[in-house]
């Protein structure tokens, strides 16, 4: 019923392209640095999983997981 | 909780006889009494060694302990900081500046459009073995030329420089040369990586290499970065292709349970790279007072990061030193963490899926050539552990 909200911090983006690779229909990787791109900051229920995975082992700590009704972290 | 901290004299300089995939019995030992020991570096200074998973991935995340070669405290001697471009052992923000003209060119993207190409290559290796017929060493038939292509043709090492240059690598990599013979190696490489960074800003051509003399990089520096995507593109692949092979052929159920379907060959790519870990333990230092696990890690102290060790944490993985191609990926630490985790993962991930792939799929009789116990493997000085050679045979097909 609720959806989690991905956010994503370019800044700490290491090019590591773990959540393209892990969750390629949520992240995808820019042509030029490499950094991550948030397709999809409230994932369809069947992504849902994989972007959670993508978060988890992101080296560089660039992607969080939000609930609906999180204000900050 | 146990009182008192276990202790580990330096890093062990064997594995147990007849385990030669499982990290050396000193690891795992320390691994039971917790996941932080106290560790006597090689060079006698008083350090520490983290076995633990969630330990190891939580220094390799913190800024209070530091890649920076020059602070390295193993030793009665000063340790030189890394050459320009070497930026595997540097710190923010000289190592970002190395890294960050290098990432946009090893996407998941970019590394999946080489796949056609490591095909190519992967199956001339295999024509080659099979038309000279078994035996063979998997390891200079199959192993090390694929990466050692894949890399030189990424870069833009000259197709006729590339045995004399894989030859330099393996003395400087395989962990068993006199000082003399390393330094010798060493001069050799650089000579040669100074000649071609000068030839590709002269002719730039279509590739890495060339792309970076394009950037505010001096030659020095592009030499440095050469050094490490060349050195870490080959050695590594190639060992965990070895490696990941004799592992397979030692345990014959999940080898056939690969070669049967091919939807398993991703996932088994990511087990071999736990299981095996071939880049085995990196150093930080820590920049200040640091407490972990109820220790406290004073400021200038280094500390080793077991990653084959974490990588067999039982609190992170069941069962976690048994081979099993089915166990759904999770993460691991065979690439590291933190902002120097692999730069070259994704490549690494190619050519390994399609290179085990291709090789099962083409030899479908594939075996050891002598017995386990005879197969000769690294010993633990070197940086990245694997075999020296894999004699394989396999049943010639009559046609």
């Amino acid at each position: 019923m609720r959806t989690p909200r991905l956010r994503v911090d370019r800044e700490r983006c290491i090019s590591a392209g773990m959540c393209a690779l892990t969750a390629p229909a949520v992240f995808d990787q820019d042509a030029d640095d490499g950094r991550v791109l948030l397709l999809h900051a409230e994932p369809p229920t069947a992504h849902r999983a994989a972007a959670q995975m993508a978060a988890g082992v992101c080296p560089s700590g660039a992607i969080t997981l939000h609930g609906p009704e999180a204000s900050g972290s | 909780m146990s009182e008192s901290v276990h202790t580990v004299m330096a890093q062990p300089t064997a594995r147990q006889p007849g385990c030669p995939f499982d990290p050396p019995a000193e690891l795992l030992e320390a691994h039971r009494h917790g996941p932080i020991s106290r560790y006597t570096h090689l060079g006698g200074k008083p350090g520490w060694l983290i076995t633990g998973y969630d330990m190891v991935r939580s220094v390799l995340a913190d800024s209070r302990f530091s890649s920076r070669k020059e602070l390295l405290n193993v030793g009665d001697f000063e340790v030189p900081p890394a050459p320009p471009g070497e930026f595997l052992l540097m710190d923010e923000p000289q190592h970002g500046r190395y890294r960050k003209p290098l990432v946009g060119k090893f996407t998941v993207r970019r590394m999946r459009l080489l796949t056609e190409r490591i095909e190519q290559i992967t199956a001339e290796c295999l024509d080659a073995m099979e038309k000279a017929g078994p035996p063979a060493d998997l390891v200079t038939s199959f192993a090390k030329p694929i990466p050692t292509i894949v890399i030189c043709e990424l870069l833009g090492v000259p197709y006729e420089d590339r045995g004399s240059f894989q030859e330099q690598i393996d003395t400087f990599m395989g962990g068993e040369t006199s000082d003399e013979e390393l330094i010798a190696a060493y001069t050799a490489t650089q000579e040669y990586l100074a000649e071609l960074v000068a030839a590709k800003r002269a002719n730039p051509t279509d590739d890495v290499l060339s792309e970076l003399t394009d950037s505010d990089l001096t030659d020095e520096e592009l030499k440095g970065i050469s050094l490490i995507l060349l050195a870490a593109g080959f050695d590594t692949t190639a060992n965990m292709l070895s490696l990941g092979t004799f592992a397979l052929l030692q345990n014959p159920a999940q080898l056939a349970a690969l070669r049967a379907d091919p939807a398993l060959t991703d996932g088994a790519v990511e087990e071999l790279l736990r299981y095996l870990s071939v880049a085995k333990t990196f150093m930080r230092t820590a920049l200040v007072d640091v407490e972990l696990g109820g220790q406290t890690i004073e400021a200038g102290t280094t500390v080793v990061l077991s990653y084959h060790t974490a990588n067999r944490d039982p609190e992170r993985f069941a069962d976690p030193h048994v081979l099993d191609l089915r166990r759904p990926y999770d993460g691991h630490l065979a690439f590291s963490h933190g902002i120097h985790q692999c730069l070259g993962q994704q490549l690494a991930r190619v050519e390994m899926r399609v290179a085990f792939r291709a090789l099962v799929d083409r030899f479908p009789t594939l075996r050891l050539a002598v017995p386990a116990e005879d197969v000769l493997l690294r010993p633990e000085t070197a940086d990245i552990y694997g075999v020296k050679s894999l004699p394989v045979t396999w049943d010639q097909v009559t046609s």
